[in-house]
């Protein structure tokens, strides 16, 4: 145990009791008077935290203190209660917001400085009045892991939930989600939700709600907004651009996070996104989306999760790969150099993987531009030993992609073809100039 | 010195906020921090405000939020980056800040604190691109001895300055972003001070402090001195803006002297009788009266389809024209008030003028049925805009029956000051989580109270002692921040007395003449350069900085050379000397030495400047004894 935790212990004090303590600073007794603070995670815990009050909050190193008097208990504050569902209103479409961890808005309490999440409807529509506006909406909160944390398993619930929600009347879902692994989410939906006739929207933040200057609200707004639309696929949709102007719903297979702190990280590669998304009208930028329709959706949910990226970098040792196929893993994405490659000592451990029954994809580092293993010597020596070359499919796409087609068959040959048939969007027939950097 | 007023007995208390930057890179990103006009990018924001524990948003912020209310930020890629777009998590915090900060604290006889947590401070008019400005308390329990006594300094903050007002539009504001992140250090006094020249002791004290660190920045705009000023009876009133020191007494003097005059009319008023309730937003329209009328003003809002609406205010006669600072009136408080909606209003006490007349005036009063007590006050707008104008009189005027309403003024220049906004409320502050909390080891911080910056004060008497200066000088060049070039000038050699004198005694004698402010301390570094390697003489500092106030884009050295003030080698003086000597041979060969005065004197008006008195003293004595 720490030492504030200790000092808190052996004084009775509490989060939010208004204490004074008298502190040693040379020979001189200094006063402070304040609210303790919960002690911070990840501090060394030699100080105790009070909040001032003009509302800043000081560290007091505990060996300098003299004594320490307990003014005022704590106030038990009552739980605020809020309506989790409100009445629906006539003649607005309904979406319901699935909430898989992080915020998509918050309570700050300005007494302890305390964050809380706030994921009830009523919250919500105080927090962001548009939405409800828009339709009735209905929150869910499905469950509360960080993005970094997510995994296949997760992906199946995720779909089924939307599938649940489609199937009951709901016009749209919106699925709040962490940013970091939001792409790959969005891929696993797109290949698990084969026959959707709804729209289904992932959205998230960059900044945290808390800030007035968040960009979750507005996000939220257009991913209201978009599930709303005609489009009945799998999106994401997030900030356009730096200004606070409007959003862009990009493909989910199509997507990736391409920067790690800017409201705008979210970018199409190798496609123009499907809409842009303003204030008040969705711009849309192409005409070969799937339609709203009608019908049951169906959740496709195979998955074989013995698959494993794999980068391929100067010096890059064989060994890894061998190491994978002898663990069992069934396929293996490469992120090759350039066009797709590998270097030539890689090759034969290719060869031996496929060999032994692994499918071996590849794709490349590059993210920007179309694979092609017929143009220099090592990339039509990597195609010989069997490596499926995978257009201009992203790596993580790739990847969700092979867990999925395994999930289906494991014969070689089907598995080939399977990859390199477009399900979602995952493959353009042809490389479009302006899809480059933008 | 008799006083106006006698503070005691009014129970005067005052008290100081002192912000001003720091001379280090950004407080949350190693940025420079300087000011550039130059545009790179631009971009936009809204603000949205947060919702409390309790699950509230401020109305009237959501309302302005709603209104789609803009933020344009102008951006410049050397001098902003992610974290002040609010587009990266901040750095930091700046550990030469942070230092810098700790050694003002200990000037100020502050106790720094254990542990720096830095806060979120909701701001969200804009002026922070993420709604919050990031402060820290650094050191608290400080204070300052003066005559009148001892002034406490509960608190010493370390925070960010915020961005740069452009333009104020209807609906949208735009800032320039050079300035977010600036280190701040903020120093605010207990509410202690008693008379108004010891707010200025105070302030100079403090002042001194952060000057001696040499790491705060200098010059219009980096410091900002905010008064906070009450009298008994009267309100907290907040000044903002306040730049000179010595303007600090007299803006506490009018200060006093509105306070002091507001509750006179306070107290007349209620022995009129008056009745918050008669004050009262009922407005009339009496554009009819001025439907032929001569006011400008007037003729041109009904011309655009407004209409003159006027307001009653019981027994408000004479005393909305009673002067409460110099040229201030209750009226000009009213004006500033409704100044958010229209240009001005006219009010009985000044009219019949500004082509109203007397007719007029009358019709109005008949109209709205005014005792001889009563006044009313006037508005020619749109009739909505007429309406709320009209409304802030009618506030204000009920806070006239209260005596001084809190605000937030601003400090004229003259010494007077003019409403800003209300009192902000109390702050919305959270922990800014970004940022790991900072201990301060004691080893730390007494390294740093062991060595502490010499005080100005204590630099004079050093320059006295060591330097042999006089004290008059040595303490112009401390006030005058020109200490620190002052030391390094003598560092490189140069004569203590000489280079005191030119910075103080030439470069302040050719203020009159020139914009000597534009002659930079590279330029002065330059011409004694130049003096060093003895190509230049003394005389010629004058003459070059005269001509560096005008070209500021020159160096030293190309001024020197055009003008022809770099000294003459021995040959071409000895040559000149001849030149003189030659053309006047018959008044040497007549007088011998006796000539001595006059070729002097002819010599030096062809080489001075340029050449060493001394030298051509020699060489002239010499070639007249060589011809006698």
């Amino acid at each position: 145990m720490r030492k504030v935790e200790e000092f808190m212990r052996k004084h009775n004090l509490g989060v939010g009791d208004l204490v004074r303590i008298l502190k040693w600073e040379g020979n001189e007794l200094l006063a402070f008077e304040g609210l303790v603070m919960p002690p911070y995670e990840l501090s060394p815990g030699e100080t105790l935290t009070i909040k001032l009050d003009n509302g800043y909050n000081i560290g007091i190193l505990i060996d300098a203190i003299e004594k320490v008097e307990v003014l005022e208990k704590a106030a038990k504050r009552p739980r605020m209660a809020f309506q989790e569902v409100l009445p629906r209103k006539e003649g607005l479409p309904n979406v319901t917001i699935l909430g898989t961890g992080g915020t998509i808005a918050s309570r700050v309490d300005y007494k302890t400085g305390a964050v809380h999440p706030a994921f009830t409807a009523e919250e919500l529509a105080k927090a962001v009045p548009e939405i409800f506006e828009m339709a009735n909406v209905t929150p869910k909160l499905i469950m509360n892991i960080l993005s970094e944390d997510m995994k296949p398993a997760y992906w199946k619930r995720i779909a089924h939930e939307v599938a649940k929600a489609l199937n009951s009347g709901e016009d749209g879902v919106v699925i709040a989600h962490g940013t970091d692994t939001m792409g790959y989410t969005a891929s696993a939906l797109s290949f698990m939700l084969g026959n959707l006739t709804k729209p289904v929207v992932l959205v998230g933040a960059q900044r945290s709600s808390d800030r007035p200057s968040s960009d979750s609200a507005m996000n939220l707004t257009c991913a209201v907004r978009m599930a709303t639309s005609d489009v009945a696929e799998v999106m994401v949709v997030m900030h356009g651009e730096t200004s606070d102007t409007y959003c862009l719903a990009h493909r989910g297979t199509k997507v990736r996070k391409m920067h790690t702190s800017r409201r705008d990280a979210f970018r199409s590669i190798n496609d123009v996104p499907i809409a842009k998304i303003w204030k008040d009208r969705i711009e849309l930028l192409r005409d070969d989306y799937r339609r709203r329709g009608e019908g049951e959706v169906g959740v496709d949910d195979r998955m074989e999760e013995k698959v494993a990226i794999l980068k391929a970098y100067p010096g890059v040792s064989g060994e890894i790969l061998d190491f994978l196929v002898d663990r069992g893993y069934k396929g293996v994405v490469i992120e090759g150099t350039g066009l797709g490659h590998v270097s030539q000592d890689f090759i034969p451990h290719v060869e031996r993987a496929v060999q032994e029954g692994v499918a071996v994809c590849v794709t490349s580092q590059c993210l920007y531009g179309r694979v092609n293993l017929n143009v220099y010597s090592n990339g039509r020596k990597l195609l010989r030993a069997g490596a499926i070359p995978c257009e201009d499919m992203l790596p993580e796409t790739a990847y969700v992609k092979l867990m999925w087609v395994l999930g289906h068959t494991d014969d070689p040959e089907e598995v080939s073809k399977m990859m390199l048939t477009n399900y979602a969007g995952e493959i353009t027939p042809y490389t479009r100039f302006d899809t480059f950097l933008r | 010195m008799t006083e106006k007023f006698n503070y005691e007995k009014l129970g005067l208390k005052v008290g100081l906020e002192i912000h001003r930057q720091l001379d280090t890179k950004k407080l949350f990103s190693p940025v420079p921090s300087e000011l550039n006009e130059k545009v790179d990018f631009i971009f936009e924001r809204r603000l949205r405000p947060t919702m409390s524990e309790m699950g509230e948003i401020d109305p009237a912020a959501l309302e302005e939020f709603k209104k789609g209310r803009k933020y344009i930020y102008e951006g410049n890629y050397e001098l902003t980056d992610l974290v002040y777009i609010d587009e990266e998590p901040p750095r930091g915090p700046d550990r030469e800040a942070l230092e810098v900060s700790l050694q003002i604290a200990y000037l100020l006889n502050a106790k720094p604190v254990d542990e720096v947590h830095f806060m979120r401070k909701i701001v969200i008019d804009g002026s922070n691109v993420s709604g919050f400005q990031r402060t820290a308390i650094i050191a608290m329990n400080g204070k300052v001895d003066t005559p009148w006594g001892s002034v406490g300094i509960p608190t010493i903050c370390l925070e960010e300055d915020a961005c740069r007002i452009v333009e104020r539009k209807e609906k949208e504001v735009i800032y320039r972003l050079d300035r977010l992140g600036i280190p701040l250090v903020e120093i605010s006094t207990t509410p202690d001070i008693h008379h108004p020249e010891q707010a200025k002791v105070v302030a100079k004290y403090i002042g001194d402090a952060l000057r001696a660190t040499r790491k705060v920045k200098r010059g219009l705009g980096t410091i900002r001195q905010d008064l906070n000023v009450s009298i008994r009876g009267g309100a907290r009133i907040e000044i903002k803006g306040v730049q000179e020191l010595d303007m600090i007494p007299l803006i506490i003097e009018r200060e006093v002297e509105r306070q002091v005059n507001l509750l006179k009319i306070r107290d007349e008023l209620g022995e009129r009788g008056v009745n918050p309730e008669e004050v009262k937003e009922e407005f009339h329209d009496v554009t009819e009266i001025f439907q032929n009328t001569e006011s400008k003003i007037i003729a041109r809002a009904i011309r655009k389809g407004g209409k003159v609406l006027a307001v009653r205010l019981p027994g408000f006669r004479g005393l909305i024209g009673r002067e409460i600072q110099p040229g201030r009136r209750l009226g000009t408080e009213m004006a500033d008030r409704a100044k958010k909606y229209v240009k001005g209003i006219f009010h009985i006490d000044e009219l019949p003028d500004y082509g109203i007349t007397e007719k007029e005036v009358n019709a109005v009063i008949e109209k709205l049925s005014l005792g001889e007590k009563d006044a009313f006050v006037l508005v020619a707008a749109e009739e909505e805009t007429a309406r709320k104008a009209l409304a802030e009189v009618v506030k204000r005027a009920k806070e006239a029956l209260e005596g001084v309403p809190e605000e937030t003024r601003r400090a004229l220049p003259d010494g007077n000051t003019q409403y800003m906004r209300p009192l902000p409320g109390k702050a919305r502050m959270y922990p800014e989580t970004d940022i790991p909390t900072i201990f301060l080891p004691s080893g730390y911080k007494e390294r740093i109270k062991a060595n502490l910056p010499e005080l100005p004060q204590e630099r004079v008497e050093r320059y006295v002692k060591e330097y042999s200066i006089d004290k008059s000088l040595a303490e112009t060049l401390v006030n005058d921040e020109r200490d620190e070039l002052f030391e390094e000038l003598v560092k490189k050699g140069i004569k203590p007395s000489l280079a005191a004198s030119v910075l103080v005694v030439v470069l302040k004698g050719l203020k009159k003449e020139v914009p000597i402010e534009k002659v930079t301390e590279e330029h002065i570094r330059g011409a004694f350069e130049l003096y060093l390697k003895g190509k230049i003489a003394k005389e010629a500092f004058e003459e070059i900085f005269k001509e560096l106030a005008r070209n500021p884009e020159k160096t030293a050295k190309q001024v020197a050379e055009e003008k022809g003030l770099t000294l003459l080698s021995e040959e071409e003086v000895e040559r000149i000397v001849d030149e003189v000597i030659q053309q006047n041979i018959d008044v040497i060969k007549a007088k011998g030495m006796g000539a001595m005065g006059m070729i002097m004197g002819r010599a030096m008006a062809k080489l001075r400047g340029r050449a060493d008195g001394k030298l051509v003293n020699t060489l002239v004595r010499k070639k007249i004894q060589e011809l006698s």
